[in-house]
């Protein structure tokens, strides 16, 4: 479903992704963890064609992502982003249906009633009509994931979606995610719950300083890993003091 | 005080055709200003280089010069060089380039406001330019743009004034022709200064209200 080729991203002098590989099963949920500013971001925002690839390539449904295919791969890959990210000015239900009314094409009313739904489905439909201002972050980036369903995509990209939210509310929002998992949803989710990794991930890429240092299914690579570097990580993640 | 008003009975229906000339001159000047502004804006945020030292460029020495002699430039000199322009068109044309910087100012402010994470959302939406400075760009923009636009409008509706120094008939010239053949230069002039203010009040008004209003958001 997607896959990466020797992939290489330079900010000016720094290379921040080094010759990554890997590939993504439809179906698949791959979880990407690794220390800050070790270019999880950037691997997730290349794939969606916010940031610009400088080698290799990315390829998504079948088709090699340029200036050309981006729209198409735009529409079968959404993304879901740390700090929620939903427009101001709209309220939940209009949030969700933006894209389908305003990219998609669809009709306003169908549109509109399908955005209901998707609240309802993750357990906001009695907000329908709150303006993000008013939400809790966990209800905002639960409005966030449904936005990105509304585009009835064929992978989700997740960056971190649950570290801007109070402890209490991270719950609601891996609930969701893992939801959709069991429905089949290919999801990469970039995150730093190694718990939810664990139970939820089919496979696990470690990154460090712009490779990927580590790779595996999901329970191996986090509970036996075997490069030294990513035992050091877990085991700051796991016992932070 | 019985002077005053058996004056402002005379003197008013005389002084309303110099208000709706104020008005249109304003008015005029305001829509030149909104659209020279939107394109400096959009140019001093653009990807170009060039178009971006353009803007800077023009908005500077605009800035620089003062209102009256910008009008004196386009109601005198554009004549020598073969553009001749009526009174009226001279003075909208030239309010409106001077204000122009200071609404370029104002869009800028109101650009600049808005997330760039959330003009990266709608990209990966996969909204096009067009929809995201329409549904994005714009509505949130406005917010920010719209109380220090309130307060341009009103300093332009003062500064329309300004173009009776180049024979346009509005409100300070048709003061000044009456007070130059009534000698009631108390009643005249303070007739035109609350001719101003039932205009300007108003405005102000309803610019501290916008802009409480948007600050609850
Ligand atoms: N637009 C940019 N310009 C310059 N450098 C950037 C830019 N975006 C990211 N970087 C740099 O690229 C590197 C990788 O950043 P990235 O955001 O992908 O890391 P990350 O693994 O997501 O980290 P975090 O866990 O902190 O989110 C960092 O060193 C960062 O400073
Ligand atoms: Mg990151």
């Amino acid at each position: 479903m997607i896959s990466l080729k020797n992939v290489s991203k330079s900010f000016g002098d720094t290379q921040v992704l080094k010759d990554i590989s890997f590939e993504i099963q439809r179906g698949e949920v791959v979880c990407l963890i690794g220390p800050s500013g070790s270019g999880k971001s950037t691997i997730l925002r290349c794939i969606n064609g916010l940031e610009r690839h400088d080698g290799g390539e990315i390829v998504v449904d079948g088709s090699v992502l340029g200036e050309k295919s981006l729209p198409a791969i735009r529409a079968k890959v959404a993304m879901v982003f740390q700090r929620f990210n939903l427009f101001p000015h709209r309220t939940a239900q209009e949030n969700v249906a933006e894209g389908p009314i305003h990219v998609a094409g669809r009709p306003v009313a169908e549109a509109m009633t399908e955005a209901r739904t998707l609240l309802e489905r993750v357990g906001l439909g009695d907000k329908c009509d709150a303006y993000p201002a008013k939400l809790s972050g966990g209800q905002q980036q639960r409005v966030g994931i449904a936005r990105a369903l509304a585009m009835k995509p064929q992978a989700i990209l997740f960056d971190e979606p649950t570290s801007a939210l109070d402890p209490e509310r991270v719950g609601e929002v891996l609930k969701v995610m893992r939801t959709l998992a069991d429905e089949g949803m290919t999801m990469v989710i970039v995150t730093h719950e190694i718990g939810f990794a664990r139970e939820v991930a089919d496979r696990v890429l470690f990154m460090d300083r712009g490779r990927i240092v580590e790779s595996g299914p999901a329970r191996e690579v986090l509970t036996a890993p075997k490069v030294e570097r990513t035992r050091v990580f877990l085991d700051r993640v796991l016992n932070p003091l | 005080m019985d002077q005053f008003l058996t004056d402002a009975v005379k003197f008013l229906p005389i002084l309303m055709s110099g208000l709706g000339v104020t008005i249109a001159v304003t008015l005029a000047a305001l829509v030149i200003s909104v659209i020279l502004g939107l394109v400096w804006a959009l140019m001093g945020i653009s990807r170009n280089r060039m178009l971006r030292a353009i803007s800077r460029v023009v908005i500077n020495t605009v800035r620089g010069v003062p209102i009256i002699v910008q009008l004196f430039y386009v109601y005198f000199v554009l004549p020598e060089l073969g553009v001749q322009l009526d009174a009226f068109v001279a003075g909208a044309i030239g309010l409106g380039v001077a204000y122009s910087v200071y609404q370029a100012e104002n869009f800028r402010a109101g650009f600049s406001s808005v997330d760039p994470m959330l003009i990266e959302t709608a990209q990966s939406l996969g909204m096009s330019e067009r929809k995201i400075m329409l549904r994005v760009i714009m509505p949130l923009a406005i917010r920010v743009t719209l109380p220090p636009f309130g307060n341009t409008s009103v300093m332009l509706l003062k500064d329309s004034s300004i173009a009776s120094t180049i024979t346009v008939a509005e409100l300070t010239r048709a003061g000044q022709l009456l007070a130059v053949s009534t000698f009631q230069n108390m009643s005249v002039y303070t007739l035109i200064a609350l001719l101003y203010l039932a205009m300007s009040l108003p405005l102000t008004y309803l610019v501290g209200r916008l802009e409480r209003r948007f600050a609850r958001k």
